[in-house]
């Protein structure tokens, strides 16, 4: 589905982000490969938010590197529109649900026929199709964030942020939501998302990245996370006993 | 009280028979205040875009000028715009003193800093909203004033019905830029301000039951706007 030529691995080396000064990541180096969803998991004021916003470009590291190493980072329009973000609240247009789709096709260069079939099958995907034409930003919290995932979807990035996508969801929607997410994993789109739900993280995740003040405490192939976090900090936050 | 009434039934009587006089004057105000506001808003919307997403040395100054412009005395301007055009003045060789021309220009001055300093707030909240999805699109904040022009059309249209209001209702810069020559340069305003003072209640009454029906109309119509922009996107 998309180009063979990936945007990836992501590499970030000693990213400090400060602001108000105090750091607020202090030294973080990761990779990202494709494969798996890699889950950002910590506590409130970890960090988490802030490292998919330096991961995505939205911000800038006050120190430290961020750098696409695919092949496909030469390329601006991959760089541009080979990767998505999705946040917690969701933030739709004044304009209809399809319109909402079509926006970043638009944007994309895409023409206009290309544009609605693709749109039409973003929102059939999400099971938006029947509102199309509806106001987006009289849809419910769990529509919304569909929306928001469609968008995205329409897009064919290879790889997508979420920002705690199901956090002010009730159950059936954060059910719905998830399900989008996991068919995201099955189209080879690499995702990367924080939240705060264990459960789900256990469902999705291929590897936990553990954040606390600021710093990778860890990071564990998920299952072994979840049998044995190796970090103090992240032990004490699965016994539910870390509270910043 | 007779005077009232009698100013009343005779201005009653002027509007049903669509009197020539009357309707010249309207439709002069109207050409005038419409035409500025116009090219107020084609000037102050995009600097208040500007304003609102730019970073530059000096911005808070220049929005603080801008929000008090927002209340510039129009016979302050009258007088000004007035010395510009005239004769000896840098504008005179366009001979625009004392013509229709010269009334746009003058409530050009007016309108601008209002449109620009609502438009300001306008798109700034708007950007507030929209910036991190707009940034995710690869938009940088002058790319997206087109999207948030057109997002936020309805509330920038009730801006431009603050100028137009703004214009329509003004009598003291166009008195002094245009002359209130009668048949040339002589609006609802100027011409309620002169009849009133040389007894012609009629005239005056008749001009003054129409700008404020106009004035009342523009009101409804910026009610109804944000009124039809919340119900069309309510919630979130």
């Amino acid at each position: 589905m998309h180009s063979p030529a990936t945007l990836l691995p992501l590499s970030v080396r000693d990213v400090v982000f400060t602001a108000g000064g105090r750091d607020l990541i202090s030294g973080v180096s990761l990779t990202l490969e494709p494969g798996p969803p890699t889950i950002v998991l910590g506590p409130n004021g970890a960090g988490k938010s802030l490292l998919l916003r330096l991961m995505h470009g939205l911000l800038r590291p006050s120190a430290g590197r961020v750098a696409w190493e695919g092949p496909a980072a030469q390329n601006r329009e991959t760089l541009r529109f080979g990767q998505a973000m999705v946040f917690q609240k969701p933030v739709l247009l004044r304009r209809s649900v399809i319109a909402n789709v079509l926006f970043p096709l638009r944007l994309r260069g895409l023409d206009g026929g290309t544009r609605q079939e693709r749109a039409m099958a973003a929102l059939q995907r999400v099971g938006l199709a029947g509102m199309a034409g509806r106001p987006a930003r009289v849809l419910s919290g769990g529509e919304q964030q569909r929306l928001a995932l469609a968008r995205a979807w329409a897009l064919q990035p290879q790889i997508v942020f979420l920002d705690e996508p199901t956090a002010s969801l009730d159950p059936g929607a954060a059910r719905q939501v998830e399900e989008i997410i996991a068919g995201f994993v099955r189209d080879g789109v690499k995702v990367v998302m924080t939240t705060h739900d264990l459960g789900q993280a256990k469902r999705l995740a291929g590897d936990i990245i553990f954040l606390h003040g600021g710093r990778i405490t860890e990071r564990t192939d998920a299952a072994d996370f979840f049998a044995a976090p190796r970090s103090e900090a992240a032990q004490a936050f699965l016994n539910g006993q870390l509270t910043w | 009280m007779s005077t009232i009434q009698d100013s009343f039934i005779l201005a009653l009587q002027m509007m049903w028979q669509l009197d020539s006089e009357l309707l010249s004057i309207i439709a002069l105000s109207l050409r005038v205040s419409l035409t500025a506001a116009v090219i107020g808003s084609i000037i102050g919307m995009p600097l208040g875009a500007c304003l609102a997403l730019t970073r530059f040395p000096g911005r808070e100054a220049c929005i603080v000028v801008v929000n008090a412009c927002m209340g510039l005395p129009p016979v302050v301007v009258g007088l000004i715009v007035y010395l510009l055009l005239s004769r000896s003045g840098p504008l005179g060789p366009l001979g625009w003193l004392f013509t229709p021309a010269g009334m746009i220009v003058a409530q050009v001055v007016l309108i601008t800093p209002i449109v620009a300093a609502l438009s300001r707030q306008i798109v700034a909240d708007l950007w507030s909203e929209y910036e991190e999805q707009m940034r995710s699109l690869g938009l940088t904040p002058l790319g997206a004033v087109p999207t948030l022009i057109w997002d936020g059309r309805y509330s920038l249209s009730t801006a431009v019905l603050a100028g137009f209001g703004r214009a329509i209702a003004e009598v003291g810069a166009i008195i002094i830029v245009g002359g209130n020559i009668a048949g040339y340069t002589r609006t609802m305003t100027t011409a309620i301000s002169l009849e009133t003072s040389r007894g012609d209640l009629s005239l005056a009454m008749a001009l003054g039951i129409v700008l404020l029906t106009i004035a009342i109309s523009i009101n409804a119509a910026a009610t109804t706007l944000s009124n039809v922009s919340q119900r069309v996107h309510s919630g979130a």
